[in-house]
């Protein structure tokens, strides 16, 4: 495949069946591979399809300054495409997340102003908003409310799966500004009858939740609860888990979303095998385990790791 | 019947510290009733005008109540209910 630019090699990822965990020949569990993306994750989506709206708008020209609240992915991706575009780049991004994710946005030359781990995304988002208020002409893409961030999936993830997948049955996806499940989500239910669409909620430490009091809470404009099915809360021992039978089993290095992902597709598949019906089980592997290596996720015994993430982001 | 609800930090105050609790209920409305008894004030935090509160996630056994009957979602011996504030994910 040739491309005029890194850019322009967005997307067209390979979906991989995954023989060894799929129960039977009728439920079956596909893979599809979003860390074959330009930054190597799914995220560069959203970012692109972000930014050349803001093109289109008028909002952005060479020279401005991209602000972002993000835990990591997104701000690679758009710290990369600003490095072409010519744009600034500000992230705002929790304290609790990987070094290596820092690492990558300084390479791609973002500069990073930390929020605090206590509160997780929330924090990066009220942060952000705040530093929006305080400088009007820096463009806030804002991926928890930007439609082109589900626009992208419904225009691109969505009808690659369908056509690589026709006789698809579930959809699962991690759950973070909810773009990825708004997006396939529609586009899925608009055309395969009783298409089931599942969400997989990452459920960190307690630190993260360490809201000062409930109605500091955040849902993002994206979310439509309707698209959904239903939606799993997946705490990081099964997170842990799946990631490495993902790894041993089908050869997978995934990062530790996907395997909340794997958790909750394996959920759906049992469903399916109980209740005699077929099952073409599809579900986002987000990104590659790269950025999380220094977590300890991959070494050692479950406990050791787990104990290692607490308190950290880890999707 | 027993059934082991987490609590989230910031709702502790109402449970003296303790990160899970038991109740009895054979729904999820009769739960929140029950351990509003010992833990005045708490269905309050959870419940308002018979719904779900917007920022408030209720899972039974990993799955989001929204996506089973909300407040009617019946409950066996041996549930398990974790109560979280609804956070930014990306």
């Amino acid at each position: 495949m040739r491309f005029d630019s890194l850019l322009d090699s967005l997307g067209h990822t390979p979906l991989v069946g995954l023989p060894r965990l799929s129960p039977s020949p009728d439920v079956r569990l596909w893979a599809k591979l979003e860390d074959r993306n330009p930054t190597g994750s799914v995220k560069d989506r959203p970012a692109l399809w972000m930014i050349a709206q803001a093109e289109k708008d008028g909002l952005l020209a060479p020279g401005c300054t991209i602000l972002e609240p993000t835990s990591g992915n997104t701000g690679i991706s758009l710290a990369m495409a600003a490095r072409l575009r010519g744009y600034r780049m500000v992230c705002v991004m929790p304290e609790n997340t990987s070094e290596e994710r820092r690492q990558i946005l300084r390479m791609w030359g973002a500069e990073i102003i930390a929020s605090p781990a206590a509160g997780g995304s929330n924090e990066a988002v009220r942060v952000a908003k705040g530093l929006a208020a305080e400088h009007p002409d820096w463009v806030m893409l804002y991926q928890y409310g930007n439609e082109a961030n589900a626009r992208a999936h419904y225009e691109t993830t969505g009808p690659e799966l369908l056509a690589d997948l026709p006789s698809v049955t579930h959809f699962v996806a991690g759950l973070g500004t909810t773009g990825t499940l708004m997006g396939v989500g529609r586009y899925l239910r608009e055309r395969v009858p009783d298409v089931k669409i599942v969400a997989a909620e990452p459920r960190y430490g307690e630190l993260v939740y360490g809201l000062r009091n409930i109605d500091e809470g955040f849902v993002p404009e994206l979310y439509d609860e309707s698209v959904l099915t239903t939606r799993f809360s997946v705490g990081s021992a099964d997170a842990l888990r799946r990631t490495r039978e993902l790894l041993d089993q089908e050869g997978i290095f995934a990062g530790l979303s996907t395997g909340g992902a794997l958790h909750a597709a394996l959920g759906m598949a049992r469903k399916a095998v109980k209740a005699g019906e077929r099952a073409d089980i599809a579900f986002i592997v987000a990104d590659g385990g790269w950025k999380y290596l220094s977590t300890g996720a991959y070494e050692g015994t479950l406990e050791e790791a787990e104990s290692r993430l607490e308190g950290q982001l880890w999707a | 019947m027993a059934i082991e609800v987490r609590i989230p930090t910031i709702l502790r105050t109402h449970t003296d510290g303790a990160k899970a609790v038991e109740g009895k209920g054979s729904t999820l409305d009769e739960l929140f009733a029950d351990l509003d008894t010992r833990h005045p004030g708490l269905r309050g935090k959870l419940v308002d005008g018979g719904r779900l509160r917007k920022f408030v996630n209720v899972y039974l056994n990993d799955e989001d109540v929204r996506f089973l009957d909300g407040l009617g979602t019946e409950l066996a011996d041996g549930d398990d209910v974790t109560i979280l504030p609804a956070v930014a994910g990306g």
